[in-house]
């Protein structure tokens, strides 16, 4: 397996001698093809350090492939990837010592104790935290001597984390670190990525759970189809959508028949700013709900229309993702 | 790296060692198996008295000849009922009174028939009055190191090695890459080299013990031999097992599944099995595979340990079965290296 990117840029070289300052990660132009499918197809992004980033997108779109070069496991077949100011081309051996990796589907051995095998890879690193540290920050301290098939999926995903620690990493990257777990779980672990935010750290980490994203990051990279379609804070994604709430409903006629609603007559009304319908429920995104949703009903009125399943929400990503794709994130 | 705990070639090792002690069923097929093997040919293929032939003869003064003979045990049936005997296997041959003297029936493709033939062609001749012309006496010997167990053992040692080293490292590392865990080591600034490094020092070590394990018990309870030098057939342990070892790592070095991998171990492995020579000589193979016989690398095996411990063959003098395994071990390392898979 290569581990080189090829055709380094210049720039990264003589980046090298200046490590303390600049991106933690910079990807410029990148370009994964297998067989005849486009994982990766032509991705820019600077990630500062002491941020922490999210590349949230569905099953396929990318993100593991994308993160995974970032990690030096994949060769691109074209682009440029520099951490921390190194390249995997020249640096690799460095930058092993320096990053922390936390890879989808690791299966540790389930015949070694959750403290020897943190021990083990302790070992890989030239510094780095203690085992006993690593273990009370990943809170396995009541694990610390059962084996691993005996853990949880929650603690056995809190054992991958402390394992991707115990270099004390300048850069830690998360694929798909709560996929799987069940709601508990995922709030334990998602304690754990905020303890390590707040602490200052760099993280990278990929998920198709917007509300994890929203929850957890600076910082938003939404991809599709091998692209970045979307990036900014959640706040800024949101505000996107064109408002800072979702209004749903369904229309029928005061005879019961469902009603096919003009939507340009909806965009006519002031303060709603754009509406699509979806399996024939209209979604409108609306600045204000207290001035907007009486026009709305009026209007409705006016039409002899009867809105039911009326609702509305606080825009999320979600929402962000269905505006630039017309899918729902969660059916992929 | 100041201290021990701390090296990660340690840490590896002792990895392998704690996953093979927790595998209770790794422990059983590479200490206790062998053991129970030997045991089982060792009581099959004891050395019993020299058997005693049954065989018929169809009037009394030739049953009255035969049993003068220790090795016969002869019983009076007509001829007819007497060749169903013998076709049935009930009795290895049949003495039939002619008018012109005695007819044998007998299966000359059958060692324990021809015996037969001659114990009591000598007692019937032999009660007809014939003396013998030269004065004879027996000096019966039971020689250690002759006897099938003896030849056995050498064979199972070398069986042995090549199980547990291509297994060891086969399934361990298939494993490995099938769980994600390759991939993720590579993920960290783990040395790959010390990762495979670790499978070799944990096989050395599991080495010995298998070997004093199982040696000692051939030793103890059969009496088997050693006539050769000790350290030279330490050697050749280690050789043996650097070499499975390594085409073990062949074996592993790409295939992704477990199911894969054991197929593959069971093609590398069951040809040597009935060819190099375990159970029997290798020799028994017709002329013309003999090459690909002494090719193998447990025939070469096999050959030095018989060498040094029955018949106490210095190592110099076992060039060729060493020049074997040294290939074996040289050649699908490099190969390996070079195609192995990390994820």
């Amino acid at each position: 397996m290569a581990l080189s990117v090829e055709n380094p840029v210049p720039e990264s070289l003589a980046a090298s001698t200046n490590t303390a300052a600049g991106p933690a990660l910079s990807i410029k132009g990148l370009r994964k093809t297998f067989a005849d499918v486009i994982a990766v197809d032509g991705i820019d992004l600077e990630i500062m350090r002491g941020e922490c980033f999210a590349l949230l997108g569905p099953n396929g779109a990318g993100k593991t492939t994308t993160i995974e070069i970032c990690e030096g496991l994949t060769a691109p077949d074209a682009g440029s990837v520099s951490l921390l100011g190194l390249n995997w081309h020249y640096a690799a051996r460095d930058l092993r010592q320096r990053i922390g990796v936390q890879l989808q589907e690791t299966q540790f051995p389930e015949k070694l104790t959750v403290e020897e095998t943190l021990r083990l890879f302790r070992s890989f690193y030239r510094r780095g935290t203690t085992v006993e540290d690593v273990i009370g920050l990943a809170q396995l301290e009541e694990k610390r001597r059962s084996r691993v098939g005996t853990l949880s999926g929650g603690q056995k995903q809190r054992l991958a984390m402390a394992c991707a620690l115990v270099g004390d990493p300048e850069l830690l990257f998360l694929d798909e670190p709560t996929t799987g777990l069940d709601p508990q779980a995922r709030r334990h672990l998602w304690d754990l990525v905020d303890h390590l935010r707040n602490a200052g750290r760099t993280i990278i980490l990929t998920t198709h759970y917007m509300d994890e994203a929203e929850r957890l990051c600076d910082r938003v990279a939404i991809m599709d189809h091998g692209r970045i379609i979307a990036l900014g804070t959640p706040q800024q994604l949101i505000a996107s959508v064109g408002g800072d709430h979702i209004v749903e409903f369904a229309v029928t006629t005061h005879d019961g028949d469902s009603n096919p609603l003009d939507g340009a007559m909806l965009t006519a009304i002031p303060g709603i700013q754009s509406h699509r319908v979806d399996a024939g429920l209209h979604q409108l995104s609306v600045g204000e709900l207290h001035t907007t949703v009486p026009r709305i009903f009026s209007a409705l009125a006016d039409l002899g229309l009867k809105p039911s399943e009326f609702r509305t929400h606080s825009a999320t990503l979600e929402d962000v993702f269905v505006r630039l794709t017309g899918r729902n994130l969660r059916d992929e | 790296m100041s201290s021990l705990r701390e090296n990660s070639l340690y840490e590896l090792t002792a990895t392998r060692f704690r996953l093979f002690l927790r595998e209770p069923e790794a422990l059983f097929w590479v200490f206790i198996f062998p053991i129970l093997l030997a045991v089982g040919l060792g009581i099959a293929f004891r050395n019993r008295p020299a058997d005693v032939l049954r065989v018929g003869g169809t009037t009394p003064d030739l049953v009255q000849a035969m049993s003068a003979s220790n090795g016969l045990n002869p019983i009076l049936i007509d001829e007819a009922a007497g060749t169903h005997e013998l076709a049935i296997g009930r009795i290895v041959l049949l003495a039939v009174r002619r008018p012109d003297g005695v007819a044998y029936k007998y299966d000359e493709t059958n060692p324990d028939a021809r015996n037969a033939r001659l114990l009591a062609d000598q007692a019937v001749q032999r009660a007809a009055g014939q003396t013998e012309a030269v004065r004879s006496s027996n000096d019966l010997v039971h020689e250690k190191g002759a006897r099938y167990i003896d030849f056995v053992v050498p064979g199972l040692l070398g069986m042995n090695l090549m199980g547990s080293a291509i297994w060891g490292l086969g399934f361990s590392i298939v494993e490995a890459r099938q769980k994600k865990l390759l991939k993720r080591f590579v993920a960290s600034p783990m040395p790959r080299w010390q990762y495979l490094a670790s499978f070799l020092l944990s096989r050395l070590l599991m080495l010995v013990i298998e070997v004093c394990v199982f040696l000692g018990f051939a030793r103890a309870v059969f009496g088997v031999p050693f006539r050769g030098s000790l350290w030279e057939l330490g050697f050749l342990c280690v050789l043996t097992s650097l070499s499975f070892s390594a085409l073990g790592l062949l074996i592993a070095s790409r295939a992704k599944t477990m199911e894969a991998a054991s197929g593959l171990m069971n093609l590398v492995m069951l040809p040597m099995w009935i060819l190099s020579g375990v159970f029997f000589s290798a020799t028994r193979f017709p002329a013309v595979i003999q090459p690909l016989v002494h090719a193998l690398p447990l025939t070469a095996a096999i050959d030095a340990l018989r060498a040094n411990m029955l018949e106490g063959i210095v190592l110099s003098h076992l060039v060729g079965p060493v020049a074997v395994l040294f290939a074996w071990l040289v050649v699908p390392f490099m190969v390996s290296l070079r195609i192995f898979r990390w994820r």
